[in-house]
């Protein structure tokens, strides 16, 4: 790969690259994405790769691996370009079917394309599947066409198309103008008007700015980032480019937490390549502009995602938030202005710039502009990452795009926002979702998670497990926090485990105030959301486990019952292997029984009877 | 303590006080855990407190001041995976191994953890072990699954 040393330079490499690809040229693009990649993706690649050399279509047929192709429950999904037929469900074994067919025959494999579910029809083209119809995708276009690891790749469809725009014919205050009018705000959670924060840390008084990009991407639940910055690395530092010019910054970092391994050496690389070819580094494309950037790992906290936390970690420090203001972009890292955005606000720079903010704020409702990703989880029936423009109905997202409750189940919840979100009950399903309308019912838009529930989930369990899991989070650093989620653990292990009081329920109230008022940062603050929206919502949940002892979605384990159905039981032993109390106990090919005295109620020989016949009460 | 093998690790750095954290990963990559003599050399080279890295160290869920297994068993606790009965998951591999969560086998084999979300939310359950990930784990695929890694 050359280095690109002119303007001149890059259109001509640009122009070269394109005629040297044929828009007619087949494709097979695997899945590589966070859903795809679990369940086998690179197996079925690799099966691609020896079914096509057997038939002679090595050269004939390009194939590559991609980032998410968005319908995760449906993996592996294959896109055979140009025709866009979108097969799913693709195992090793299904390949030679589909080269045969499709590349060879040039038919369709019927049985691996997306059915209707109500009307049975075929719908073997992307663009017919009812997932992708009411989707808008700008931060996810790019996912399904480009092979993440090639530079050429991302030229070939119009990348750094934008640096170049803003590097020779717009100043650093026409780009922030630009963000500003969009109505851009950051995609993280706060939503934070971006173009504000860009402008005060451009008007922040220092000789030296930074810029970061937030891939500490900790909210359970929400995969959209990993799926960037693995399917899409050149699109974050284009945009981070196009920020560091606006504020005036040369260096910036791209902070990935640890257990996105995936993303770190994608974006390694993407790094690596935009210095080799002259996009990062002295001078880029002979302009005044110099920048580069470089990778900082998370070592495993959930509270880095918390920008001044963060810029601790990144210092070299423990993540432990400091009191704002002085804001980041007004004193940041090391003590600079600094710009801080996550992986899905840099991502949509380019675009916006690209296609003028006029065309980005026409999307989206009033203060919220531009489109969402929701990583739409759960007990849909098609989970995956959506793209959709802001106001569209919870009830839009979950019963067109996810396809309504899998195995019919009644819906009773979806969760937004991650731990420092609430749950949304039935009654608000038709609330168009944007930053503000989520507050108003006790939630938030967070990161963009979206986990529903139905009634097989229990919404007691559901708060208990977040205020675990921000109790385990919590640096500790302020008393509300520490001492408030360590109350909030106490008060939910004792109702769930029958020893509950209806005074108790005051009391989390009580302590619900506390937090919000008086915590350092938005951890402890935003803690208590789903403990309100839960005590709001499903009040008689919670009636139920203190009054009556029981758990009535039968998820909270010390107050469930495990027996064995003697006439179903066929003494097969799997359950007693499985115990790990050893409280199982009979003759082999006989019924067994268990020992309540003993039994933990951990449900391992329920899920692990094949038989049905331990009872869960 | 293998001067040889630090030194390795140290001279891709400039020595600044901010490469304390990427300096630690590297060493708990490559050795499996923080040996306390190695710390001792970072700090003076680093110029940071041993104190500091101490806290650093225990600070980071990612950092262990004991030498860890050879494998890393990360069973996902993210919301989905807590729905679809990731810590009845978790019960049974501690259960096999004989092993408690933050723990290393007696052989050697595992360390065991629980992380918070490891973003494959739509397969849940969902576990790590290295770097491979393992989709839709219910409890009778874990004995195969650990079969490819015990000796």
């Amino acid at each position: 790969m050359p280095k690109i040393e002119s303007v001149d330079h890059l259109t001509e490499y640009r122009r070269k690259l394109k005629a040297s690809r044929d828009p007619k040229q087949p494709v097979v693009l695997v899945c590589g994405g966070p859903g795809c990649l679990p369940l086998g993706s690179e197996n079925v690649a690799a099966a691609f790769k020896t079914a096509m050399a057997e038939k002679g279509l090595e050269g004939k047929v390009l194939l590559k691996t991609c980032g998410c192709q968005g319908l995760c429950a449906n993996g592996v999904k294959v896109i055979i370009r140009p025709e866009e037929i979108a097969y799913q469900k693709v195992t090793p074994q299904d390949v030679p079917e589909i080269v045969e067919q499709t590349l060879v025959g040039g038919a369709t494999v019927d049985r691996l394309v997306y059915h209707d579910p109500a009307s049975g029809t075929a719908c073997a083209h992307k663009g017919e599947v009812p997932f992708y119809k009411g989707q808008d995708p700008i931060v996810l276009r790019k996912l399904d066409l480009i092979d993440p690891e090639s530079l050429d790749d991302y030229l070939a469809v119009g990348g750094y198309r934008t640096l170049r725009k803003v590097l020779f014919s717009m100043t650093p205050e026409q780009v922030i103008d630009q963000v500003e009018r969009s109505g851009l705000r950051g995609r993280g959670g706060g939503g934070f008007p971006t173009g504000r924060k860009w402008r005060l840390a451009r008007q922040a008084e220092s000789a030296v700015r930074f810029i970061i990009c937030n891939g500490d991407e900790g909210d359970p639940g929400a995969f959209m980032d990993r799926a960037v910055m693995e399917g899409d690395p050149h699109a974050i530092i284009e945009g981070m480019l196009v920020g560091a010019y606006a504020i005036g910054a040369r260096q910036g970092y791209i902070y990935v937490r640890h257990e996105y391994p995936l993303a770190v050496k994608r974006l390694r690389l993407a790094i690596e390549q935009a210095r080799d070819f002259g996009f990062l580094g002295d001078n880029i494309l002979r302009s005044k502009f110099s920048f580069d950037l470089k990778i900082s790992q998370g070592s495993g906290a959930f509270v880095c995602g918390e920008e001044t936390a963060l810029m601790a970690s990144i210092e070299g420090f423990i993540g432990e938030p400091s009191p704002r203001p002085p804001y980041p972009a007004q004193a940041g890292l090391f003590g600079l202005p600094t710009v801080i955005n996550n992986v899905e606000t840099w991502a949509n720079v380019p675009e916006i710039i690209n296609m003028g903010p006029e065309w980005y704020a026409a999307k989206g409702t009033e203060n919220s502009k531009g489109t969402k990703v929701f990583s739409l989880v759960g007990a849909v029936n098609n989970t995956g990452l959506v793209e959709v423009p802001m106001g569209t109905t919870l009830r839009q997202i979950i019963g067109d795009l996810g396809g309504g409750i899998k195995d019919g189940h009644p819906f009773k919840a979806v969760q937004t926002g991650g731990p420092s979100g609430g749950c949304i009950p039935e009654q608000f399903l038709d609330l168009p979702v944007d930053y503000d309308s989520l507050q108003q019912v006790g939630s938030i838009m967070g990161s963009g998670g979206m986990i529903v529930m139905d009634n097989t989930s229990c919404m007691v369990d559901v708060a208990r497990y977040f205020i675990g899991f921000l109790y385990a989070e919590s640096c500790g650093k302020c008393t509300p926090c520490r001492e408030g989620l360590k109350q909030l653990k106490y008060l939910y292990e004792e109702i769930t485990s029958g020893r509950g009081e209806m005074e108790h329920l005051k009391l989390m109230e009580d302590l619900c105030e506390a937090m919000s008022s008086a915590s350092l940062c938005g951890l402890g603050q935003s803690a208590v959301n789903p403990v309100r929206s839960t005590l709001k919502y499903f009040r008689h949940e919670y009636e139920a486990h203190i009054k009556e002892k029981k758990c009535p979605a039968l998820v909270c384990r010390p107050l469930l019952k495990y027996t064995i159905d003697p006439n179903t039981c066929t003494g097969c032993l799997a359950c007693v292997r499985e115990c790990p109390v050893g409280a199982i106990s009979g003759i082999k090919k006989e019924a067994q029984e268990i020992d309540q005295e003993l039994c933990i109620k951990c449900g391992l020989c329920y899920e692990t009877c094949q038989f049905d016949a331990v009872k869960r009460e | 303590m293998d001067a040889e093998r630090l030194e390795g690790i140290l001279s891709k750095y400039e020595g600044e006080s901010t490469d304390l954290i990427p300096v630690l990963q590297d060493i708990q990559d490559n050795y499996n855990y923080l040996p306390k003599d190695e710390l001792k050399v970072v700090a003076q080279r680093l110029n940071v407190p041993l104190t500091q890295i101490y806290s650093v160290a225990t600070f980071y869920t990612m950092f262990s001041l004991v030498p860890k297994g050879e494998h890393q068993l990360k069973v996902c606790l993210g919301t989905t995976c807590h729905l679809k009965g990731g810590q009845r998951l978790v019960d049974s591999i501690a259960s096999r191994l004989g092993c408690d969560v933050g723990y290393t086998t007696k052989d050697g084999t595992f360390s065991l953890e629980t992380v918070g979300c490891l973003g494959s939310c739509a397969q849940a359950p969902v576990m790590m072990i290295d770097d491979k990930y393992y989709a839709r784990v219910t409890v009778d695929k874990v004995p195969k699954i650990l079969k490819l890694y015990q000796k």
